[in-house]
Order: C-alpha cells, then sequence, then structure tokens
C-alpha cells in the first residue's frame, strides 16, 4: 500500500472517498485520514461540479437566470425558483396576484415532500438498506407525474416569473394532488413499520452524529439539522414569504440532534407539507395566475434580500442592483455547504461506517454546494 | 452416488462425482441469481428483471455470458499471482464441502466419518482467499474489505463450532448421514431452537449476507475485497458466495430440519432429494428475504453480537445439553 503517513503518533493513512464513491451523492470529495477504521480528520472537498451560476447571475437579464435556479438544487428545484422571482419582486416592486402565491406554495411543498422522499431512500441505502429507495421513489414518481403536468419538466423546473406562475394549474392537478395526499397519509406507516422500528436502524442512527444547538448555531446550520437539534428555526415561521402566514401548520423539532432525530424531523416535515397543500387547495382564490410585470425588468439601485425555506434549509438571495437590467452582484445562500461545514468537527474519531451515515442524514445535494 | 457405484474403478467415480458437483454448483448459482433478483423485485414492488425470455428466465445466461466475454482489468501495481489465484480460492472450498453433503440417503458421495468437521474446516479456507485478494489488489477500500472480513469470519466461526459441536453431541457423531439418521424421530429443531437461530445468525454473517455484508459494504466500501476485480474474477466470487450459502443452509438442514427426512410423496421415487432441496431453498429464501429488508449492521455492532450475544449463548447452551445429555443417560 502507498502512501502512508506519519503524522499522528500511531501509523494513520489518508483515504479518497469520492468524488465517485457510492454514498457520496454525487462528486463530492472528501479526504480522510484513517487510523483502521475510525476516520482521524475528515476534509471535504468542494468545487467538482462548480459551474459559476452566480456569475451567470451577474451577466445577464434576471429573466434569463430564472432556468439557472432549478439546476443548482434540482432535487428541490421550485424553492430556488421561489427565492429568485421572490427577490425580483421585492427588489423590482411587482405585485403578485394571490392565486399566484397560493400556486407557488402548492407546487414548493409538494417539491419539498418529493425531495425528502429522495433522501429517505437515499439515506436508507447508505445505511445499507436497499427497499426504502424503491418505496420512496414509487411515492416520488407520483408528485413528479403531477408536476410535469403542470411545469413541463420533471426535475429541473423553471415554472415560477416574476409576477406569477407560468401557466394556471389544471382541475386534473388538484384531483391528482388530492389523491397523492391521501396516498401518501396511508404510505407512513410503511415507512414506519419498514424503517423507523427496525431495531438496525435505530442502532445505527441514534447518538450518531450530534449537532449541539450551540455547534449548530456556530456553523449555520440549518433546515432540518437545525430543527433535529431542537431549534424551531423554520423561514415558513420566522419570516413568512409569500401567502405561508395564512396557513397552520407545526414546525417540527428533535431533541437529541442525532441521525435518527434528523429522520424523524423529516419525515413530520412531509406530513406537515401535506396539511400545507390541503389548506392552500382549499384555500386557493380564484383571479390571474400571472400579475402585470415589466418584460425587461429593471433593477433599481441599492441591494435587497430574499430567504425561504427549502429542503435543506434555509435559502437565501442577495442581489445589488444599478438600475439596469443585470444585477450587479448576486450572493447565493446555500444551506448545504452550512450543513457540510460541521462535517469536520462531528467527523473526527468516528468510525468510516458512522461517517456514511452523517453524510446521508445531512442530504446533500453538490450542485448547490459547489454552485 | 448410486448410479456410479457399480462402475468398478474409483476413478471413474470420482470423475462423475467432480463433474455433477460443478455443475450443480453452476445452477445453483443460476437458480439463485434468478430467485434473488426476482424476490428483490417483489419485495420492492417491482416486476424484476423481464425483458430477456419469458419472465427474464434467460437473464442469466445472458449475464454469465456478459461476464465470460468482459475483459480481465488488472489494475495498476497488483501483486499478479495473488490477485488471479484470490478468486480460485474463493471457489474451490465451497465446491469441496459438496463431497459430504447428504442429499438423501444414497446421494452422498462420500460419507466421511468427520464430515462435519471437513467442511468447517475447508470453510474457514474462505476467509484467506479474501484477504489475499484485498491484499493483493493494491487499493485500501480492498484492504479494508478484507481485514473486515477476516474479522467476522473468525468470531463468527466460534458459536459455529458450538453449535455443531452440541448438536454432534446430541446425535453422537460427526457424520453427516448419522446426524440426519439420528432425526429420524425427532427434528433437533425442536429440542435446539437457541442453536438454530444462533446458527442460522451465524451462518449470515459467514457467508458475508447483509445484514452483515460488511466486507463488501457497498456505501460505505464501493465494493469490498473485490471491488478491482472484473469478468470472470468477480464471477467466481459471485459463484462462491451462493454456493457459500448453499452449504450453510445445507448444514443448517442437516444439523437441524431433519435432512432428506420427510413425508414419502407417491409420485417421487426419491423423495429424500426432494425435501432436502425444499428446505434448503426456504432457508435460503428467508436469507435473501432478510437480505432486502434490513439495513447493514455497523462493523463494531457485529463484532459486539458475536463476542457479547452468540458465543455466551452457544457456550451456555453447549454445556446445559452436555449436562441434560449426562442425566439422561444415567
Amino acid at each position: 500500500m502507498k502512501s502512508e503517513t506519519n503524522t499522528q503518533q500511531n501509523q494513520s493513512f489518508t483515504l479518497n472517498m469520492g468524488p465517485q464513491h457510492p454514498s457520496t451523492h454525487g462528486v463530492l470529495q472528501v479526504i480522510l485520514e484513517m487510523d483502521g477504521e475510525y476516520v482521524l480528520d475528515p476534509q471535504p472537498v468542494l468545487g467538482y461540479i462548480h459551474r459559476m451560476h452566480e456569475k451567470m447571475g451577474e451577466s445577464r437579464p434576471c429573466r434569463k437566470f430564472l432556468p439557472n435556479t432549478g439546476r443548482m438544487d434540482y432535487v428541490c428545484a421550485l424553492p430556488f425558483n421561489h427565492g429568485y422571482v421572490g427577490l425580483i419582486e421585492r427588489a423590482a416592486g411587482i405585485e403578485v396576484p394571490p392565486r399566484a402565491e397560493y400556486i407557488r406554495v402548492i407546487t414548493s411543498e409538494l417539491n419539498r415532500v418529493a425531495s425528502h422522499l429522495l433522501w429517505l431512500g437515499a439515506f436508507l441505502l447508505d445505511l445499507g438498506a436497499f427497499t426504502p429507495i424503491m418505496y420512496s421513489f414509487d411515492d416520488r414518481e407520483q408528485i413528479l407525474d403531477i408536476l410535469e403536468e403542470i411545469t413541463g419538466s420533471r426535475l429541473t423546473y423553471c415554472y415560477f416569473r416574476p409576477g406569477g406562475v407560468y401557466q394556471d394549474i389544471s382541475d386534473k392537478f388538484i384531483e391528482g394532488t388530492r389523491a397523492f395526499i391521501k396516498r401518501m397519509r396511508s404510505r407512513f406507516s410503511i415507512y414506519e413499520k419498514l424503517v423507523a422500528t427496525n431495531i438496525i436502524f435505530i442502532k445505527r442512527a441514534e447518538g450518531v452524529g450530534v449537532i449541539s444547538p450551540d455547534m449548530a448555531r456556530r456553523y449555520g446550520v440549518t433546515g432540518p439539522l437545525l430543527r433535529g437539534s431542537g431549534i424551531s428555526y423554520d423561514i415558513r415561521k420566522q419570516e413568512p414569504y409569500s401567502v405561508y402566514s395564512d396557513f397552520d401548520f407545526d414546525v417540527p423539532v428533535g431533541e437529541n440532534g442525532d441521525s435518527l432525530d434528523r429522520y424523524k424531523v423529516r419525515v413530520q416535515e412531509m406530513e406537515q407539507s401535506l396539511r400545507i397543500i390541503e389548506q392552500a387547495l382549499d384555500k386557493l382564490p380564484e383571479g390571474p395566475y400571472l400579475g402585470k410585470a415589466p418584460k425587461k425588468i429593471k433593477l433599481p439601485p441599492g441591494d435587497s434580500s430574499f430567504s425561504v425555506e427549502a429542503a435543506r434549509g434555509e435559502l437565501a438571495y442577495y442581489l445589488v442592483g444599478d438600475g439596469s437590467e443585470i444585477p450587479y452582484r448576486l450572493k447565493i445562500r446555500v444551506p448545504s455547504y452550512s450543513n457540510l461545514s460541521v462535517l469536520p468537527e462531528l467527523g473526527r474519531g468516528i468510525l468510516l461506517a458512522d461517517l456514511v451515515t452523517i453524510m446521508g442524514s445531512f442530504d446533500l445535494v453538490i450542485p448547490e454546494i459547489d454552485r | 452416488m448410486e448410479i456410479t457405484s457399480f462402475l468398478p474403478p474409483d476413478i471413474i467415480r470420482m470423475i462423475v462425482s467432480a463433474v455433477v458437483i460443478i455443475s450443480f454448483v453452476f445452477l445453483n448459482a443460476m437458480v439463485m441469481t434468478y430467485a434473488e433478483r426476482k424476490l428483490a423485485g417483489h419485495f420492492q414492488r417491482r416486476p424484476g428483471p423481464m425483458e430477456v425470455g419469458s419472465h427474464g428466465l434467460l437473464q442469466v445466461i445472458v449475464d454469465g455470458l456478459k461476464l465470460i466475454g468482459k475483459q480481465l482489468i488488472l489494475p495498476k501495481d497488483v501483486d499478479r499471482p495473488l490477485f488471479r489465484l484470490a478468486p480460485l480460492l474463493a471457489f474451490i472450498p465451497v465446491v469441496l464441502p459438496f463431497i459430504v453433503i447428504p442429499f438423501s440417503e444414497k446421494l452422498q458421495v462420500a460419507d466421511l466419518n468427520i464430515g462435519l468437521i471437513f467442511i468447517l474446516a475447508i470453510s474457514s479456507l474462505n476467509g484467506m482467499a479474501v484477504l489475499i485478494a484485498g491484499w493483493s489488489s493494491n487499493n485500501k477500500y480492498s484492504l479494508f474489505g478484507a481485514l473486515r472480513s477476516v474479522a467476522q469470519n473468525i468470531a463468527y466461526e466460534i458459536p459455529i463450532l458450538l453449535v455443531v459441536l452440541t448438536v454432534a453431541l446430541m446425535a453422537n457423531t460427526f457424520s453427516l448421514k448419522g446426524l440426519v439418521e439420528a432425526q429420524s424421530g425427532m427434528w433437533f429443531i425442536l429440542l435446539q431452537p437457541v442453536a438454530f437461530i444462533i446458527y442460522f445468525i451465524a451462518g449470515l454473517a459467514e457467508t458475508n449476507r447483509a445484514p452483515f455484508d460488511l466486507s463488501e459494504a457497498e456505501s460505505e466500501l464501493t465494493a469490498g475485497f473485490h471491488t478491482e476485480y472484473s469478468g470472470m474474477g468477480f464471477s467466481l466470487f459471485f459463484l462462491g458466495e451462493y454456493a457459500n450459502m448453499f452449504v450453510v443452509c445445507s448444514i443448517a438442514t442437516i444439523l437441524f430440519l431433519g435432512g432428506w427426512h420427510g413425508i414419502p410423496l407417491p409420485f417421487l421415487e426419491y423423495t429424500g432429494v426432494f425435501w432436502f432441496l425444499l428446505k434448503v431453498y426456504a432457508l435460503l429464501f428467508v436469507m435473501i428475504w432478510c437480505r432486502w429488508t434490513y439495513p447493514r449492521v455497523r462493523f463494531d455492532q457485529l463484532m459486539n453480537l458475536a463476542w457479547k450475544y452468540l458465543i455466551p449463548f452457544s457456550l451456555v447452551n453447549f454445556i446445559i445439553t452436555a449436562i441434560v445429555l449426562v442425566i439422561v443417560k444415567l
């Protein structure tokens, strides 16, 4: 064996995990300093799929940047759409009709459920269970079919427009969504039986990768990771955007901040999302789905920001305008980036298998981190 | 074998037996591959292979041809002789136990009086092959898989030995035929349920099957000890795994489920083979079921299970059995 180093007193060696590894879910590379089965120092290496999305945003009119937003987090694209159109609307002062806001909420929440379902399968796959991913993909497929009906795409959506949405939702969409909610509610018990009560799963996830509330605050961890640590922080509640203040829903929180709590939080979040969708469908107002917005949106001088709750945590867009069509500066704060930054501290002195569990429980999407 | 018994020279008998055993190993691997993929499909609410042949029946043959046709990639800086030797070493020890397995009262190549010990001794060589494969591959993931596998094999051979000794103590023989004959009245699973459970769990670990497939843990070690193998090198490991599963399940059948014993069927002359294979494949079905249901355990949990639970329980079980046997005989 080559490349052995003597950095520690006992011989440690370097193990390259990724960029092509089954459990890094994409092109993340983690350089591990190992002592036998124990990880001494995991260092994530980013940038393998850097596509300069922010620079692209600074070099074209804001409408032309819309398709990029869905390609950053391809698993949960609609909240990324939402954040950007919300930012443009706030900066340029564009009114959004209520029906459009409701459609945005319904589709975003459907997308959140789809994203959590994909995570559920992938996480269990990281733990070595092959079957849950097939079940969750079966459910996720229903959502993709529903969303394909109105957005025209299955993954990298570009559905929201400044001032509303691209097209109105159909009766078929409403029926399909209601049927899906009914189906999904009955499926939670299957996941409960297959996963949550499984003794091997509990033993693998319990007490693994504990993020203390203090640690979460230090690293700016958000989303289910932060809520798993017991801090009730959800942009939809904290600073409600769109029409989220109209709905009655809870923010599930964990107790211990371990991988098991993150699992529980995400499953409960799916249930809450279904509640939101149901209420939104009941309250859905009539009216236009696309408000009046200028074709060429001029961004007034000054800065503005807009945060949404993406499936992985707080997503914030920050923009500086200079009076032209093209943003002068665009900064995107993505949740997975700060979530991943906990890994070096969490991953010290743990087993390799636990590192895989922790990375799985983070729900990392690499194109979002690298942008 | 009955058919060969009238042939005078032992050489012919040997050759025929070898051909039959090897063919059976390949056939078993084919059946198991198909069954595993089809069952996995149905456990996951999908049809499984459907394209090649009716219900994907020819898929296995096509896959086999593909594996034979594949290039054998020799990665940089591997230890060539050992790298080539390891798949063969993995294959041979799982074929040899078939010599002593009694498929029915008459269908057995050789009835060694130490048959049980022979199987256990040969099976431990498997760990050697895995270690060689992992070491010679010049890949850290392979080495990890190999080290895990060796530690796992050592830990789980102890409860297997203790359980096997318990049963041998009851039957008063090491001959596999003798063990089955001792169960003509009552199967040992009824007398030794704990031993059976311990044997089956340890057997899962011994064959590196999920939830104990740590030596090839996909999400951690990509493919573990056979990461660098391709084509037939990989298929020999693959064949070895299925043959090993069959051996472990047939020992379970012989030790606990009464081997070939069963209700005589009117339409079959040799019902023993039917009952034996039925029991073995039922156990194999449970193995597949476990694999597609459970997540993988962690390495330290695996070791804890062996050293803290299985070994003490099997030891206590052994001692109690011995005491009871002495009392009964008094």
